[in-house]
């Protein structure tokens, strides 16, 4: 065995995974697994761990795997994650963890992210117990949102023994790990349920159809149903439009709302009421993960899909994976092209998109090129369905019905980088209402380190 | 869960429900409403707010039969259960912030069309609760599908009624019938309410505009998931794009795009109606074999 080679992960062939909603990759068996990990060096100063934004215990599971001690693989992540089947599939491993793998400087870093998932995947086929929990403080902390900054907060603080009630707005928890990411990247109905479950299975309760700032408020949290504090992990959910002619034709989504139709409401399955509307060409406007996802998903519905991008490939800001598996997959590039008018027929549904040629400028601040207008290069792409996908920002509406919550110019909460904490006293607040849209895994990290401020914080103030 | 406490037939094809939902119930505010999801497999369907009783903790919506989802829920029957009832969603009305000794300054006209009567209903009764009495107008096809109308009378000023075919009260449009109030009948209005399908809103736009009365209308687009997350339900006001879900439902009447409203709430028809075909007629009509160029 190349020590420097990965053991080759199986997958569905591009062609006929381009037709399904099955997932694409299929994960290592015990043997690929332990033979995988076998090639960790067991660093003394593991520089993977400094990079996992929940600290997982890296090289310990990985060693535990390589003696085929799956358990008690299990049992080392769970205690710093409470989500690795998700973890495992979706994280950018290759900038986080893998990215510092020692292995990584003359050859291929270890799969971490596939033996993390490995270990997940076998810990739920096996149903190990992984639910730990200290005896109950009897102290009540509310958790605003479902998605990974939300559970992981929630699991963690129920570990310590306070009780969790998580208050979600939409009729099935995970947040983005239900209605934004694909079947095919991250399946429902085994991998995130699970997850789900097994934060339930911590004892913290979940109460969904709850929307913060309408249904309830959090100053009715603290004065009504006697909730001690709270963490506010409800996202940035409000997708952003370009604001060019056309925009509110028939026909034109943002990728949230396509990928929430698909994927939450399951507009691909039969026997679901919810429709979902895609003409014969679709152009999926913006270059992120999300843009990834849409054009994967369109394609599947049965649609000629493209990625429309102003800036050049080399940009991208989507994960280099799904980019592969999405050009494998027969989704057409157009890059160094913007959109200005959104074109449409009599009766108000697209019927073309007219763009201009772009080339790159100087660097600009942030040190990317600048994507510069070529005068006279406007041409029309023949298209019948545009997807937005431009990126999302936070939902006012908790800020706007919570007294003293201060947000920043782009709507995000300010709150401390180390605990979380927000301008109100006993709220604090992570992921992406705080960060702006970012990952699933800094979420999880910023879950964590508030649930740590929160113990501190009511360990203080009641002595437990 | 939410449970069906009560089922009653109002007109046809138009139902009322008292559904237990205790937090929807007691944060309910006039010219809200809700989002109610049957089963596993049902689509999201926003619904009018008829009425809520805070201490019973319930809360009553009408709906009107009209695709295989609202024919579906005319199913249901007292005792049983819906899997998810969420809400209050979008702003309460305007009035609720107002002064009320300002309030009670003002000539108020409601106008409802069709089952628009529902929403009108908890805005006249929450003015009626604070001794204010407000006009409305009550548009129906027909006498049989007029609904409601007892129970505003109980809550309003004057009722007035108009139907298409003259069955019932003032025969023609509510236009027509608020023309006749101002012009001939020498009735004055500070402020119209108007409540029912975009056609009429907008026509009743058109004319408050020529008889210079300020104008609020809730708009009834396509929704999703109701709380700004997805853009599927925005709508052109004043030149902005505005989410009905979060910014509405209630605009400036005067100020709404309705020819793009209406374009966009038609987005799914053909789909929507081949759903009702297939499940009466059968699998007769997929894929566009009769020539008829399909959802084109």
């Amino acid at each position: 065995m190349d020590r420097m080679k990965r053991i080759p992960i199986s997958e569905q062939e591009p062609k006929v995974r381009a037709s399904n909603f099955e997932e694409v990759c299929l994960g290592y068996t015990p043997e690929e697994a332990m033979a995988e990990a076998s090639r960790c060096l067991n660093c003394k100063k593991p520089m993977c761990v400094t990079e996992c934004p929940v600290t997982i215990g890296i090289p310990e599971f990985i060693q535990h795997v390589k003696n085929g001690e799956f358990e008690a693989a299990a049992k080392t992540i769970a205690k710093s994650s409470a989500l690795p089947a998700v973890c495992g599939r979706v994280c950018p491993q290759e900038v986080q963890c893998e990215g510092k793998c020692i292995l990584g400087i003359k050859g291929e870093a270890v799969a971490i992210g596939k033996l993390e998932r490995f270990v997940a995947d076998w810990s739920r086929e096996n149903n190990i117990d992984l639910s730990e929990v200290a005896p109950s403080k009897g102290v009540k902390v509310a958790v605003i949102g479902s998605g990974p900054a939300g559970l992981t907060c929630a699991g963690d603080l129920a570990k310590m023994g306070y009780n969790v009630t998580i208050f979600e707005a939409l009729h099935e928890p995970g947040g983005v790990l239900v209605y934004g990411i694909p079947e095919f990247r991250l399946p429902k109905d085994t991998v995130v349920k699970h997850e789900v479950e097994n934060v339930k299975k911590l004892g913290v309760n979940i109460e969904t159809n709850v929307i913060v700032g309408r249904t309830v408020t959090i100053d009715q949290l603290f004065e009504e149903e006697g909730f001690e504090a709270v963490f506010i992990g409800s996202g940035a959910g409000l997708p952003n439009f370009m604001g060019i002619p056309g925009e509110n034709a028939n026909g034109v989504f943002s990728a949230n709302e396509f990928l929430t139709r698909n994927n939450l409401m399951k507009a691909f399955k039969e026997g679901y009421s919810t429709p979902i509307r895609l003409g014969e060409k679709v152009a999926v406007v913006g270059g992120g993960n999300v843009a990834m996802d849409a054009a994967r998903t369109a394609l599947r519905l049965g649609s000629e899909s493209h990625i429309v991008y102003r800036r050049s490939e080399a940009e991208l800001p989507a994960r280099l994976e799904e980019v592969h598996h999405a050009k494998e997959e027969g989704v057409i590039f157009d890059t160094l092209t913007n959109p200005i008018e959104i074109l449409q027929d009599e009766r108000g549904w697209v019927n073309g998109m007219k763009c201009i040629k772009m080339q790159l400028g100087e660097p600009d601040a942030s040190g990317r090129r600048k994507p510069v207008e070529i005068p006279g290069s406007e041409f029309i792409m023949d298209v019948d369905t545009v997807i937005m996908s431009l990126g999302t920002s936070p939902n006012p509406l908790i800020a706007s019905t919570t007294k003293g919550l201060e947000v920043n110019k782009r709507r995000c909460i300010i709150a401390e980088e180390d605990t979380g904490l927000t301008s109100r006293e006993n709220v604090y607040a992570g992921g992406d209402a705080v960060t702006g849209a970012a990952t699933v895994i800094l979420a999880m990290g910023a879950g964590k380190k508030a649930a740590k401020a929160i113990d501190e914080f009511l360990s203080d103030r009641y002595h437990c | 869960m939410y449970k069906i406490l009560g089922k009653r037939l109002l007109a046809n094809n138009i139902y009322l429900m008292d559904i237990e939902a205790p937090r929807v119930a007691r944060s309910c505010e006039p010219g809200q409403f809700v989002i109610l999801k049957m089963d596993e497999k049902g689509e999201r369907i926003p619904l009018t707010i008829c009425d809520y009783d805070k201490e019973k903790g319930s809360v009553t919506i009408v709906f009107q039969t009209l695709g295989e989802s609202t024919k579906e829920m005319a199913r249901y029957e007292e005792g049983q259960y819906f899997a998810d009832f969420v809400g209050p969603l979008g702003r309460p009305s305007e009035m609720v912030h107002e002064d009320i000794e300002e309030l009670k300054n003002k000539k108020i006209m409601f106008i409802a069309g069709g089952v628009g009567t529902a929403p009108v209903y908890p805005q006249v009764k929450w003015l009626h609760e604070r001794g204010i009495k407000a006009d409305v107008i009550v548009g129906s096809k027909s006498k049989e599908l007029l609904i409601l109308e007892e129970e505003m009378k109980s809550v309003a000023g004057n009722v007035y009624v108009a139907t298409d075919d003259g069955s019932y009260g003032f025969k023609g449009l509510v236009t027509d019938l608020l023309r006749d109030l101002v012009e001939n009948q020498g009735k004055h209005y500070d402020l119209v309410v108007a409540i029912g399908p975009m056609i009429m809103m907008k026509f009743v736009t058109i004319l408050t505009k020529e008889l210079g009365i300020n104008t609020v209308v809730s708009l009834n687009p396509i929704m999703v998931d109701g709380t700004g997350m997805c853009g599927a339900c925005r709508v052109t006001v004043g030149g902005e794009v505005k989410f009905a879900c979060v910014d509405g439902p209630e605009f400036d009447g005067h100020l709404v795009n309705f020819d793009e409203a209406m374009r966009r709430q038609t987005m799914y028809k053909s789909q929507e109606g081949r759903k009702i075909l297939k499940k009466e007629e059968g699998d007769t009509h997929h894929h566009g074999g009769c020539g008829c160029g399909g959802d084109k």
